[in-house]
């Protein structure tokens, strides 16, 4: 029998000035029916170009397959006309992408969108069609089909997207559905909920699904088979238990080893020294309304939120998007106005200073930035990045170079980056130089939002512990920000969980993990994805599923 | 790749920057070749090209056609220059502030380019000319003031898109001066489009120069394209040479100042050029 989809000797080639001269090389992956292939690798990988090209979208002509084939069902897909690949686009493979923002169509509804698979591809009147639009949008759980049909994209929310988008690539009941990081951009809780309707869904229909993600969690828990991918090559294949338990390559092995796990790190004891308070912290957005009247959308983005900082404690904020959390963070750096409440830094309120009484205060505080790419300015040189801080509050050129240098040294990197701009650096290493510059300044409290998110697994461990470890050496209060509860786990002493604003449970970490008080804290905790399999001989107890 | 690199695989950019080098030159060597007053009379009026020692021939006063082209050159770019360096400091100011700050300042500041924008501006710089008296200097203001509005309005949307970015974020929480974030971070990252529009407006600049002199409008005492083909236009069947030289000058430089821009703006924008 032939097999569903079959790649056989595969190489993408990139254009002749990238860094490699294949994207993909050699790769042989197949796909049976009825099974969940995951391609697992890091950012640069080559896993979505696979993707695309077994879609027939690669950017031609810049990226193009050079060799080897693509067999669906016995087909080449490497050789058929445009005309049949269309055919077989959204009817026999479809595909769901990472940000179902972009890849929906923001100025046609839902039903529009769905509709127009079916008149591409199949015969039937305009009822039917609706029908079965509607059907599908039922089968993928939206709350409201009706509603939702009619919906503009803007008018969902993400996970109402994707599940919109699952609808429509399965609307013609594909045979293969290639799903590339279609749970990374959405929130822990929906993505289980997202992963589970897809493993229902292709249980439903009996698709082979090639499912790309950089997240040995997810792997775990949705795929049948995984193949692990590094610079184009992959490197191990396996059924999910032999991948994830018995690992042969190490690049399987050092990738497993880093993914965080859901243990909270023993707790350490509390300083006495409170270096930070804050007390009923409100913020509010306003939105909408407009010269024109209409209704203003009002949006509590910190509602009383009150908690307190010790010396040299790791104090987690967790929750999903629009929850608070980055706000809280925006308002303590004094980035973005609260309301009202109190924010102490040891006996001065820092929330009514205006910007130039607040400037002698700036450099106790501290920010780490989410992405490393936007965080530093492309035109300036590193030297100058981490050294601007301590000249401005006047250190000599000479005093803010010899200070630079050893940041360098602490943060890990080369003194010769000194004298070389962001871009030629890679995400870690910029995030290194972030913390770099944060650091210049000798602040008491680091607020990192978000530092990691946007690094692969095993940079990721690096950071956090260089974040661990520059902490201990300096004696800094941290606020870290995350939506990770694995990786909250790996650094907080303590953890806030926040929602819609709120601060609804705060406590030691292993406490938190233990014995969850509010329903939401367990909802988080269970749906961190591949749990059951990264409780890696822990001594905590399985959060209740 | 560096800059020349980039700017090389564009053809039609090093063709352009070829003539451009050769106008400078023409401009710059016009008291060597033509070391007389390119007004003063030369010889034998209306002398077609090639007859009675003219090379581009003279015009109904006997004026030297390829005289005043060659000094007309200095006049052209001179003005191009300035007045394009007068409107992009106005519009950098006024957008980075614009964009910057947002809010009140955004509003009263676009209200006012945009006062400008609803102006025709050849007419507009036409009725500045004639209140302030024709001269280089008014000419020069007449077309800054025409022509900033485009340059504020690009710095301002850059300026919006780049202020959120989280470097600028990181320079408020160091505590760094408002001046300082917008002029050493923030406007280093949107000057290639400014470096663009720039050079293409040079090119406008010569252009509104061209006719406002053409309309009787320049300077009086000083040489320039317009004012020929403004001088030979009722002369254009009986002797074509006057009109037709001039007008292939202004043609050839402005079309060449276009094709250097497009060549910047492909080596600055290397990714633009790619999808196309």
């Amino acid at each position: 029998m032939t097999r569903l989809l079959d790649i056989t000797d595969l190489h993408i080639a990139l254009p002749a000035d990238s860094q490699r001269p294949y994207a993909v090389q050699k790769m042989e992956l197949h796909l049976e029916a009825n099974e969940i292939l995951c391609v697992v690798g890091e950012s640069g990988s080559g896993k979505s170009l696979t993707a695309l090209a077994v879609m027939g979208l690669l950017p031609k002509p810049h990226v193009h397959i050079a060799k080897g084939s693509v067999l669906f069902q016995g087909e080449d897909l490497t050789k058929v006309s445009d005309d049949r690949l269309r055919q077989i686009r959204g009817s026999e493979i479809s595909m769901i992408f990472q940000e179902p923002m972009t890849a929906l169509n923001p100025v046609m509804t839902i039903g529009t969108q769905i509709d127009e698979v079916f008149r591409f591809h199949d015969k039937m009147p305009g009822k039917e069609r609706r029908r079965r639009a509607l059907e599908l949008l039922r089968d993928v759980q939206l709350p409201d089909p009706e509603q939702a049909i009619k919906a503009y994209p803007h008018e969902l929310s993400g996970g109402q997207r994707q599940r919109a988008m699952i609808a429509m690539a399965l609307a013609l009941d594909p045979k293969i559905l290639i799903a590339d990081e279609p749970t990374t951009a959405l929130d822990v809780t929906t993505q289980a909920q997202v992963l589970r309707l897809i493993k229902e869904m292709q249980a439903a229909h009996g698709t082979g699904v090639l499912f790309i993600t950089h997240d040995f969690g997810v792997v775990a828990d949705i795929a049948d088979r995984v193949a692990v991918m590094q610079n184009g090559l992959v490197v191990e294949t396996g059924t999910t238990d032999q991948v994830l338990r018995t690992p042969q390559h190490p690049y399987t092995q050092a990738l497993i080893a880093a993914v965080p796990e859901l243990t909270p790190r023993p707790s350490r004891a509390r300083s006495p020294e409170i270096v930070m308070r804050v007390n009923k912290l409100e913020k509010t957005y306003r939105s909408g309304g407009g010269l024109f009247g209409g209704k203003g959308r009002i949006v509590h983005a910190a509602n009383d939120v009150t908690f307190d900082l010790a010396r040299g404690e790791t104090l987690g904020i967790v929750g999903e998007s629009g929850s608070g959390k980055s706000t809280v963070a925006r308002c303590i750096v004094r980035l973005n106005d609260a309301e009202a409440g109190e924010i102490l830094l040891g006996d001065t309120d820092l929330r009514p200073l205006g910007r130039a009484a607040m400037r002698p205060h700036r450099s106790k505080i501290q920010m780490v930035f989410q992405d490393p790419f936007a965080s530093l300015n492309p035109r300036t040189r590193i030297g100058k990045i981490i050294a601007q801080g301590p000249i401005m509050y006047g250190a000599s050129p000479e005093d803010a170079k010899k200070r630079t240098l050893d940041l360098l040294d602490i943060v890990g990197l080369d003194p010769r980056s000194y004298d070389r701009f962001p871009h030629e650096f890679s995400g870690g290493q910029r995030q290194r130089i972030g913390i770099a510059r944060a650091l210049a300044l000798e602040p008491d409290i680091l607020v990192a939002d978000e530092p990691v998110s946007a690094l692969d697994v095993s940079i990721q461990a690096q950071i956090l512990n260089l974040l661990d470890e520059i902490r201990d050496r300096m004696n800094l209060s941290m606020i870290f920000i995350t939506h990770d509860l694995r990786v909250a786990a790996q650094v907080c002493d303590r953890i806030a969980v926040m929602q819609r604003g709120e601060m609804i449970e705060i406590g030691p970490t292993s406490t938190l993990f233990a014995s969850p008080k509010e329903t939401y804290t367990r909802e988080l905790l269970a749906a961190v994805p591949g749990k059951d399999w990264f409780l890696k001989g822990s001594s905590a107890q399985a959060p209740a599923t | 790749m560096t800059f020349w690199k980039l700017f090389a695989r564009n053809r039609g950019a090093v063709v352009g920057l070829a003539i451009l080098i050769l106008i400078t030159f023409m401009a710059a060597t016009a008291g060597i070749f033509f070391p007389e007053d390119p007004f003063s009379l030369a010889g034998q009026s209306m002398s077609p090209p090639g007859e009675n020692g003219f090379l581009l021939g003279s015009d109904s006063l006997g004026r030297d056609v390829a005289a005043g082209i060659a000094h007309g050159a200095k006049t052209s770019l001179l003005i191009g220059l300035l007045a394009t360096l007068v409107a992009v400091c106005v519009g950098i100011v006024m957008g980075a502030l614009a964009g910057y700050y947002g809010g009140i300042i955004d509003d009263l500041l676009m209200r006012v380019t945009e006062m400008f924008q609803t102006i025709p501006s050849f007419i507009f710089a036409i009725l500045l000319v004639a209140i302030m008296k024709p001269s280089i200097e008014s000419i020069v203001i007449a077309i800054a003031v025409v022509s900033w509005p485009a340059v504020a309005r690009l710095v301002r949307g850059e300026f919006l898109s780049l202020r959120n970015r989280e470097f600028v974020q990181a320079c408020h929480t160091l505590g760094m001066s408002d001046i300082r974030i917008m002029m050493g971070e923030i406007l280093p990252n949107c000057l290639s489009p400014v470096i663009v529009i720039g050079s293409l407006m040079v090119a406008t600049a010569i252009l509104i120069e061209s006719g406002l002199a053409f309309l009787g409008l320049g300077d009086p005492n000083i040489m320039s394209w317009g004012f020929q083909i403004g001088a030979g236009r009722t002369l254009l069947r009986s002797a074509w040479w006057v009109c037709t030289f001039p007008g292939i000058a202004i043609l050839l430089t402005v079309l060449a100042i276009n094709l250097v821009g497009e060549g910047i703006n492909d080596a600055l924008n290397p990714r633009l050029r790619e999808r196309s």
